[in-house]
């Protein structure tokens, strides 16, 4: 493969704000080292100004499209580089987070007259939190701070305690003039106090990547590859270490041991590769791998785990809240994943830790996580491939969050759950019926309550076991701590639908009655149960009408503004788009529906 | 080995994408436009998934109007690699004989490869699209993800495009929803032809400076490749040293002039060269049809 003198790749962010020079330096950098395109030339007009040829900014927020990472490619005699150019506003947040997250180098932007700024801070602790050690500080626009040493170095010093602070331990300070060209490729007549690199000379030269070679192997699995009868091949790309033929390796989280009988780079037989290599393995016994399991050295290997601490920032515009349910996608491992805390929220520009109950887009978090199964995994700092994940709402399938993994969080009882002897399968039988957790959603006064009602008593009358949980009900017992937030509703269903599946374990059929307005956390409840074992019954009646009903005289409290967060007034409902049964009763009679609840469930 | 180069990372990054596109989709299909990124695309996916062979067929959405070399390089190729080759033409434009000189370059690209793109796509229900596009080739791919989403309509949202990070990638969609997948998205065009130098991949001859028939037009050097392209009065082929930087349809790609024969020569050409690829494309220069607009419509 790589014969020496083939060019290495340095990836590497730009941060700064609006008119620190960001477009100016890259333009001009590129310019002085005479990498632009005629074309390109042609863009800068004359006297040629360096930043239309990067200003892809400007653009976009003249034509009003979304503002972006963009990526640029460059390369010189010594190596090849890839910029992922990057907004600096706070609401832009995460595409900073999403350009630092393949970069191994920051190159954080300050103007010498305004030193060390509150968005200096936040870029470099997003730059951080991603796993960024080294900065180049390019303190831009000496040319109208005197070319002052004394400035220069004062900047320098508060930025290098920051730095300190964040857990950046590599800084570069460099005195620029973006315009003028100093220090860009050519060193500055200008500065002549300054001995550091040129800019062009320190991205030369600085070391490229932080491929971990010299740390155990690990190996996810992305493809199982079979071919013909016998051939079974293991796909993925090397995110630690090296591997050979006949080294002992375990898979994860099954904790099987074998060896590796051969390596393969596409359909070439190799000795050995290392860390940042695609290639596929096959191995001595025929263990059951997957997708997503880990196989790594037998004598080193990561830990399985699933709950853990982590940091994330949340990118949707739908906030975090605790309790919901999303898909956590950690390279090729998923699992579905529950926020179970918020330990605390990280404010991006100033790093102090503030109490919250949910996140807003653009927020960081310190959360705890808990997963529907074991994982293999490694701190972040360690190994971001196995510690870096992403969180995938479960309705929009939008990417939500991105998080980076802190430490497994050892459960109380780290125990296997105890096998009963006596289960469900018996205690159905001996009722002998089919236990079931009905579900009624509806706005209020839509009638789930009275038919509930209805179909229990007809329920009782044919011999069955049933339980009925009523909204109101259990707002006075169980749930009387929770209010009327988007949080505490999230909790309220919880708390109920684990009631809920408590109770069809039992044996029994439950009829839950409750507004229930989400889809997320209808479908949260739906996911307790086995399939079949949960029914969503939609009882569909015009707000018009409950609200010329309102049995409760809520409605008319609502529109006084005397009750917050209210069902179809100022709160949103949102209507099941497949439930099992859609009951409408504006057309039908409480009782004809009760009748078609009952037939539906007899069925079986 | 100790180190690796910037090509060993691109190409363990592309396949890392192709393994992700044939692990979380059911019906992904490679787009093989018979172009060198599609050249270096295919190879890719067969070293991916070697020693079986790839999970997926490929689709070659043909205009009518692509140099012959070109299509006799694809069922070559299909051939040698055993790889099973869907050929897609729009009927409709068969039947209205739409080209390039009768309905102009815009409507004929817009009919016979945007619109029977996603008729294919259609068609064949896919759900992951796999094409050869790259970042560097113009401004607004700048900000293209690895993953691009469409929606049911194959159109281009901006604002429903996912953060990427890391190489994890979100691959959910909704029934009828798509994405278009980039595996080469961080590669330039000099990777590429080096890629194609160190792993000896075969491209269309095109490629390399010959001998060829050559017709001047609007600054275009179109090669005649049939009779189907009509002589204005006054104009005639002249044979000409030429060779391509794209492929695309005949009438609408230029050639550029050059001396270069092999791929040594290419890649030293490039280094020295002046100007971006794009500039043969014809397509490119027509003003309303900028390559923002295009994308939303579902132009590769
Ligand atoms: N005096 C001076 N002005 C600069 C320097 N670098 C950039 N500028 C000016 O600062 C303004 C903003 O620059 P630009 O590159 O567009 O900033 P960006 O928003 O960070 O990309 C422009 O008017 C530049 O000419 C510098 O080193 N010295």
């Amino acid at each position: 493969m790589s014969a020496p003198n083939t060019p290495d790749l340095l990836r590497f962010i730009t941060c700064g704000s609006v008119d620190d020079g960001k477009s100016t330096l890259l333009g001009h950098l590129l310019y002085d080292a005479k990498l632009l395109r005629d074309d390109e030339m042609a863009t800068l007009g004359d006297p040629p100004d360096f930043s239309r040829l990067l200003d892809g900014l400007a653009l976009e927020r003249e034509q009003g499209i979304t503002i972006d990472v963009a990526y640029r490619y460059f390369s010189t005699a010594a190596r090849d580089f890839i910029v992922a150019d990057c907004p600096g506003h706070a609401q832009y947040t995460r595409n900073m987070a999403t350009g630092a997250s393949t970069a191994s180098l920051a190159l954080v932007l300050v103007d010498a007259r305004k030193g060390v700024l509150t968005q200096t801070r936040r870029h470099s602790y997003i730059c951080a939190l991603l796993g960024i050690r080294r900065v180049v500080l390019a303190v831009n626009k000496m040319d109208v701070a005197g070319f002052d040493e004394a400035v220069f170095a004062a900047i320098e010093r508060e930025y290098r305690e920051l730095a300190a602070k964040l857990g950046i331990t590599d800084v570069t300070a460099i005195a620029l003039s973006a315009l003028d060209g100093d220090n860009l490729v050519a060193r500055s007549p200008r500065m002549p106090w300054y001995r550091g690199p040129t800019l062009l000379e320190y991205l030369e030269r600085v070391p490229a990547q932080h491929d971990a070679i010299d740390t155990p192997m690990r190996l996810p699995v992305q493809w199982v590859n079979r071919s013909g009868q016998d051939f079974r091949g293991y796909a993925g790309t090397l995110v630690a270490g090296r591997i050979a033929v006949g080294d002992a390796v375990v898979a994860l989280p099954s904790a099987r041991h074998t060896h590796v009988t051969r390596v393969f780079d596409g359909d070439k037989d190799i000795d050995a590769a290392i860390a940042g290599q695609a290639v596929t393995l096959t191995l001595a016994d025929e263990i059951d791998i997957a997708r997503g399991d880990v196989i790594a050295a037998t004598h080193d290997a990561p830990e399985v785990a699933d709950q853990f601490a982590a940091h994330i920032l949340w990118m949707d515009e739908a906030p975090l809240l605790p309790g919901r349910l999303y898909f956590f996608q950690l390279g090729p491992a998923s699992a579905v994943a529950r926020v179970t805390a918020i330990r605390h929220r990280v404010d991006v520009d100033t790093q102090e830790s503030l109490s919250a109950t949910r996140l807003e887009m653009n927020e960081v978090g310190y959360v705890h996580l808990s997963l529907d199964h074991p994982v293999a995994f490694e701190p972040y700092v360690k190994n971001p491939a196995l510690g870096g994940f992403v969180l995938i709402d479960r309705q929009s399938f939008a990417t939500a969050a991105c998080g980076t993994i802190d430490f497994a969080l050892r459960r109380a009882a780290n125990i296997h759950w105890q096998a009963l002897s006596v289960d469900r399968t018996t205690r159905a039988a001996s009722m002998q019926q089919h236990p079931r957790c009905l579900w009624l959603t509806g706005l209020s006064g839509s009638g789930k309550s009275t038919i509930a009602n209805q179909v229990e008593q007809r329920l009782h009358a044919l011999g069955r076991h049933t339980y009925l949980l009523d909204g109101d009900n259990v707002r006075h017992g169980l749930n009387r701590d929770l209010g009327f937030t988007d949080e505490d509703r999230v909790e309220n269903i919880r708390r109920v639908a684990e009631v809920a599946r408590l109770m069809v374990d039992a044996g029994l059929i439950v009829l839950v009655s409750f507004i229930s307005p989400f889809r997320d956390e209808r479908r949260m409840a739906r996911d307790l149960f086995g399939a079949g074992d949960f029914a969503e019954v939609f009882v569909d009646t015009p707000i018009e009408l409950c609200e010329k009903r309102d049995p409760k005289g809520l409605y008319a409290k609502a529109r006084a503004g005397e009750l917050r967060n209210f069902t179809g007034v100022d709160s949103p409902y949102e209507p099941p788009l497949e439930p099992e049964l859609h009951l409408r009763t504006e057309k039908e009679s409480v009782d004809a529906l009760a009748r078609r609840v009952v037939e539906f469930l007899e069925r079986g | 080995m100790s180190e690796l180069s910037t090509l060993d990372r691109l190409e363990a990054e592309s396949i890392h994408i192709l393994r992700e596109v044939a692990a979380n989709f059911e019906r992904p299909v490679l787009l093989y436009s018979i172009g060198k990124d599609s050249s270096v695309l295919l190879h890719l996916l067969l070293k991916a998934f070697a020693p079986a062979k790839p999970p997926m067929p490929m689709l070659h959405v043909d205009t009518t109007w692509k140099f012959r070399e070109m299509i006799a390089f694809r069922d070559r190729t299909a051939a040698e690699t055993g790889m099973e080759l869907i050929v897609h033409i729009n009927p409709d434009g068969v039947r209205d004989h739409v080209g390039p000189f009768t309905h102009g370059a815009s409507l004929h690209t817009e009919i016979m490869k945007t619109q029977a793109l996603k008729q294919a796509l259609d068609k064949y229900r896919f759900d992951a699209a796999i094409g050869g596009a790259r970042r560097d080739e113009e401004k607004s791919r700048a900000k293209e993800r690895v993953f691009s989403f469409r929606d049911a309509q194959h159109r281009w949202e901006p604002r429903r495009q996912r953060p990427e990070l890391w190489n994890v990638y979100n691959t959910r969609v909704h029934k009828g929803e798509s994405v278009r997948v980039f595996p080469l998205s961080n590669w330039t065009e000099l990777d590429v032809w080096r890629y194609i130098a160190r792993e000896a991949i075969p491209v269309v001859p095109l490629y390399f400076a010959a001998e060829r028939s050559i017709v001047e037009r609007e600054g275009l050097l179109i090669m005649r490749d049939d009779e189907r392209m009509p002589l204005a009065a006054g104009e005639k082929a002249t044979l000409q040293r030429v060779r391509f930087r794209t492929l695309g349809c005949y009438p609408l790609t230029g050639a550029v002039r050059s001396d270069a024969a092999n791929l040594d020569e290419i890649i030293a050409e490039m280094r020295a060269s002046r100007t971006t690829e794009r500039q043969g494309r014809a397509i490119d220069h027509d003003p309303k049809s900028s390559m923002e607009a295009k994308k939303r419509e579902g132009y590769f």
